[in-house]
């Protein structure tokens, strides 16, 4: 028999998840089905603003089937009409008068089947009177703006700044060159392939709710309901959120939608279990929205070509709540990371959020907070400015670069840099590609007047929230948890405070575990979603999860590496400081013969431990970050733009990505060709829009455009390493950062296609009619 | 509404029932048969999560009627191993090429797939992209996807599948 091998850190090892995907045994929301269980279904608006008339639910009860109905009085007399929301405004479960966006929900149904719901939710019948819709986050903000809130004084949200607003603005007064843009990043939707959904289980007798959920962060849920259903009776330890096989998430799966609550309320009054899942327009018009920043930047150069200053004004479109999901202190999430990856010292960023009548948000899709619209900010900056000086981007770059020896860095808006190597990464891309020749071919086709463009975006990313000093979600600071048992054969489970989405934590996490304890990957089983067995932790969004529950998996197996150590002084008959660890054992200095392997040590852990030590080996780590990680890459895009039908081609995309230590590298590689394709998607293709009245353009998989593998591109796909220096193996998180790398290397290239034309900018998505109407209003479409 | 008794097999399997005539085939594979390995993420038949085949060809049993499939063999996901229990080609495609990482496309790529490599077994990257076009996935990027599938291709011709494809688990 050959020996399992132990597959730590570095393997490409098999996902051990699969198996189960593979043939058709996941066990998703929608697989949960609990013995007399009923279906929800839910009737929304189809105004983005109107005043609730009358609603009437007289045939619809007449429908065979049909058990029940749930509207926002009745919630009231619980005070569960409204909800409070991550960011401390409200949200309502469901509305007792007016209601705010196009798709809220308005009644619940509640029936045998799905079929007799949704029969029922066609059946009521709503008389509202509309009002007048606010879409326009700007005129949303003028004085005497119609309200979209009557509990709030205006439309304004918040305020928020950080950096030195005069030191800023004295520089860019006098600077030798200075460069401004107006970038819109849209508002779009994450679209993961299952929807959100949930079971709700309420049992009158034991007063105990298990509430089965698509959610990213269990337990955090878990005291929101206790917080929010205190007064009703819950109680904490008599509610279990158990957050099965996840279809992906990427933030959307981090907030408490309204139809979560109306069925543990739904559960609770009619006694029954209660399955709801979103049908997909559903999921496209109501679930959180992402992004929907309207940003004015600019950006300083002196006459050598060093940035001196940035200057970043944002409008932030939140619809009617402010439903998004950042840590409590950052209401512009980590936006202030927009000082990207170059040396600078002065810069200020401010930014004001909007009500509008649209759906709520501003969550994340796939990345950290805010960050993307941040790094799409400075990456434009950065190129617009070497155009501007006739310059390579490159060269405008490497000039700008924080240097390998500058790190750790404090950036000009306060964040410390733990680490980097800004060059390598981008001179490793550049070789990748061939950029020089690539300039060359560029010079030759535009004399044809053919139009190629290359575009580099050389990012810094911010995960991994967060510090406790800093970092909280309603008061509960950002750690994340591991909790590692040893059986008496050598073999482990493990329970994390996170939870996977597809990211391949069942493989990871074992591989960090078998890394520092040599005990085989495959022999270690990884649970996570269930709050009655696993540790509390903040969940998986924001690249987190490897940079705070990664971190705690190593530091937890070392804890039970300490008290091996000790088992195997006893049995070695040694002192423990002449014990030495190699991969998988304790051998006596000197001695490699005299050795106790885990496996034996796991055993006598249970059989033979010395006299007045506790038996077993077992551990559990709250992980505390002393600072986030900063995950950082180049990537270049070539494109061909067709002149005739402004189609834009993506030719090449060379992508160099540095998430530290690498753990599994095919799951990296996997994770950043999905990233970088969900950094295409809203380039080129995705955007939620509405008209003036508050209806939303594509509120189905037909109108809102999610790549199919014939857009989808080739992707190349490189790395350096350069370890973070705080965490415990160095690494850094990765899911996310080519969803925040790619956009801007994608508009760099179409602008440095057109630029000679007197094109600066363009908006994404860069669909074929938009890019067109560039060409043709700088004399450069071609036409019949 | 009319019900109507159906009789539809599901990967060898008979499985009898009186529908509603509206019930759609996922419903029933899912709820009726069980088989809860046929995913539906839009009812829409716009992302191929629910596809099946059905006498062998990839349909989005969400845009099937249940009483159309009367008298109909089904294969879904559960019944794409080998009959000999092995995993098919594109089972382990899939898992050595990370073509998957929340798999809730994955049934649906799969039994697309299986039909296009049967029909083409020496299928170019453009012939499996476009295959595959009526399947989303928002997670991969699709790239590993199709390496899944010429690595099943391959096997099924008897090529070493690593001599096809460049994926970080079969390197040496
Ligand atoms: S569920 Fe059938 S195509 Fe989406
Ligand atoms: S693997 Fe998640 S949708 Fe394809």
């Amino acid at each position: 028999m050959t020996e399992t091998p132990i597959n730590g850190l570095g393997s490409s090892m098999k996902r051990k998840e699969d198996v189960r995907f593979i043939q058709g045994k996941g066990r998703y929301i929608e697989d949960i089905n609990i013995p007399g269980q009923i279906w929800m279904d839910i009737v929304r608006s189809p105004y983005a603003h109107a005043k609730i008339k009358n609603i009437d639910t007289t045939a619809a009860a007449k429908i065979p089937g049909v058990l029940g109905f749930i509207t926002g009085k009745d919630l009231d007399k619980y005070g569960l009409a409204w909800m409070p929301t991550l960011m401390s405004d409200k949200q309502m479960v469901l509305p007792i008068d007016t209601v705010k966006y196009q798709a809220q929900e308005v009644v619940a149904v509640l029936a045998t089947d799905r079929y007799s719901a949704a029969d029922g939710v066609a059946a009521v019948v709503v008389d509202y009177e509309p009002l007048p819709v606010v879409v326009d986050p700007f005129k949303a903000l003028l004085p005497g703006a119609t309200k979209v809130r009557d509990d709030k004084e205006s439309n304004h949200i918040w305020h928020w700044e950080t950096g030195d607003r005069e030191a800023t603005d004295a520089i860019i007064k006098t600077a030798h060159t200075v460069v401004r843009e107006k970038i819109y990043i849209p508002r779009i939707h994450v679209a993961s392939i299952e929807t959100c959904g949930c079971v709700a289980q309420w049992d009158s007798i034991n007063k105990h709710l298990t509430m089965y959920m698509t959610t990213q962060a269990p337990h955090v849920i878990r005291t929101v309901i206790a917080l929010v259903t205190g007064h009703l009776g819950l109680s904490e330890e008599n509610i279990r959120v158990v957050s099965p096989d996840i279809g992906g998430g990427f933030g959307g799966k981090v907030p408490v939608y309204p139809g979560y609550v109306i069925a543990i309320a739904a559960s609770v009054l009619l006694g029954k279990p209660v399955k709801w899942i979103e049908d997909r327009s559903e999921n496209l018009q109501a679930d959180s929205f992402a992004r929907d920043y309207h940003m004015d930047a600019e950006l300083a150069a002196d006459k050598d070509g060093r940035i001196t200053a940035l200057r970043i004004k944002t409008i932030a479109d939140h619809g009617y709540t402010d439903a998004s999901a950042n840590p409590s202190k950052y209401p512009a999430g980590m936006f202030s990371v927009c000082t990207g990856s170059y040396d600078y010292a002065t810069a200020f960023t401010e930014a004001d959020a909007a009500y509008t009548n649209k759906p709520p948000g501003g969550v994340a899709y796939r990345c950290s907070f805010r960050v993307t619209e941040a790094v799409h900010a400075i990456e434009r900056m950065v190129d617009i400015m070497a155009h501007e000086r006739g310059e390579d981007p490159a060269d405008f770059r490497f000039r700008n670069f924080i240097k390998k020896e500058q790190f750790p860095y404090k950036s000009a808006l306060g964040w410390e840099f733990d680490s980097g190597d800004y060059h390598k990464a981008l001179r490793l891309a550049m070789d990748m590609i061939g950029y020089e020749d690539l300039r060359k071919e560029q010079l030759e086709k535009r004399a044809r007047g053919e139009l190629m463009g290359i575009g580099i975006s050389s990012f810094t990313e911010i995960v991994g929230a967060g510090p406790s000093k800093d970092f909280d979600i309603l008061g509960i600071k950002m750690f994340d948890s591991a909790e590692i048992r040893i059986h008496p054969t050598g073999k482990a489970i493990a329970r994390f405070g996170t939870k996977s989405q597809g990211q391949g934590h069942e493989t990871t996490y074992a591989q960090i575990i078998a890394q520092e304890l040599g005990i085989p990957a495959e022999h270690i089983k990884i649970e996570e979603g269930d709050t009655d067995t696993a540790p509390y932790g903040l969940g998986t969004y924001a690249s987190r999860s490897t940079p705070t529950a990664g971190a705690a998996a190593a530091m937890s197996a070392r804890k039970i590496r300490e008290k091996a150590r000790k088992i195997a002084a006893h049995l070695l008959e040694a002192a423990e400081e002449d014990l030495v660890w190699d991969t998988n054992k304790f051998y006596v200095k000197g001695t490699p013969g005299k050795s106790k392997t885990i496996q034996e040590l796991a055993f006598a852990a249970y059989t033979n431990y010395p006299q007045g030590m506790e038996a077993g080996l077992e551990n559990s780590f709250y992980y505390d970050p002393p600072n986030l990680t900063f995950p950082f890459g180049s990537y270049i895009c070539v494109v061909d733009i067709d002149r005739g039908t402004g189609k834009v081609a993506i030719r090449r995309f060379v992508a160099i990505d540095d998430c530290g230590t690498r753990i599994n590298p095919m799951i990296i590689e996997g994770q950043v060709h999905g990233g970088l394709t969900m950094g295409f998607a809203p380039a080129m293709m995705e955007q939620m829009q509405y008209d003036e009245n508050g209806n939303l353009y594509g509120g189905t998989l037909m109108d809102y455009l999610v790549p199919t593998a014939v857009e989808s591109p080739r992707w190349e796909v490189g790395e350096t390493t350069t370890p973070s220096p705080h965490h415990p193996i160095g690494a850094k998180g990765v899911g996310e950062s080519p969803t925040v790398g790619a956009p801007p290397a994608f508009v760099n290239a179409v602008v440095d296609a057109m630029w000679h034309l007197g094109v600066r900018h363009i908006d994404i998505p860069m669909t074929p009619d938009k890019v067109w109407g560039l060409l043709k209003k700088h004399g450069a479409a071609l036409e019949e | 509404m009319s019900t109507h008794n159906v009789t539809i097999s599901i990967n060898g399997t008979p499985v009898s029932a009186n529908v509603p005539a509206r019930l759609l085939l996922v419903h029933f594979i899912r709820e009726n048969a069980g088989q809860t390995g046929t995913h539906c993420g839009c009812d829409t038949t716009s992302c191929g999560a629910c596809t099946v085949q059905i006498n062998g060809t990839p349909v989005k049993s969400c845009t099937v009627l249940t009483v159309q499939a009367d008298g109909a063999e089904l294969t879904t996901v559960e019944g794409l191993a080998n009959k000999d229990g092995s995993l098919h080609a594109l089972q382990e495609g899939f898992t050595s090429c990370h073509g998957l990482h929340c798999g809730f496309c994955t049934p649906g790529m799969l039994m697309t797939s299986a039909a296009l490599i049967k029909e083409n077994p020496d299928p170019t990257e453009d012939e499996i992209r476009w295959g595959i076009s009526g399947n989303l996935c928002r997670c991969t990027g699709y790239n590993n996807i199709v390496k899944s599938v010429q690595y099943a291709a391959a096997k099924l011709r008897g090529v070493d599948p690593s001599t096809v494809v460049d994926v970080p688990s079969l390197r040496k």
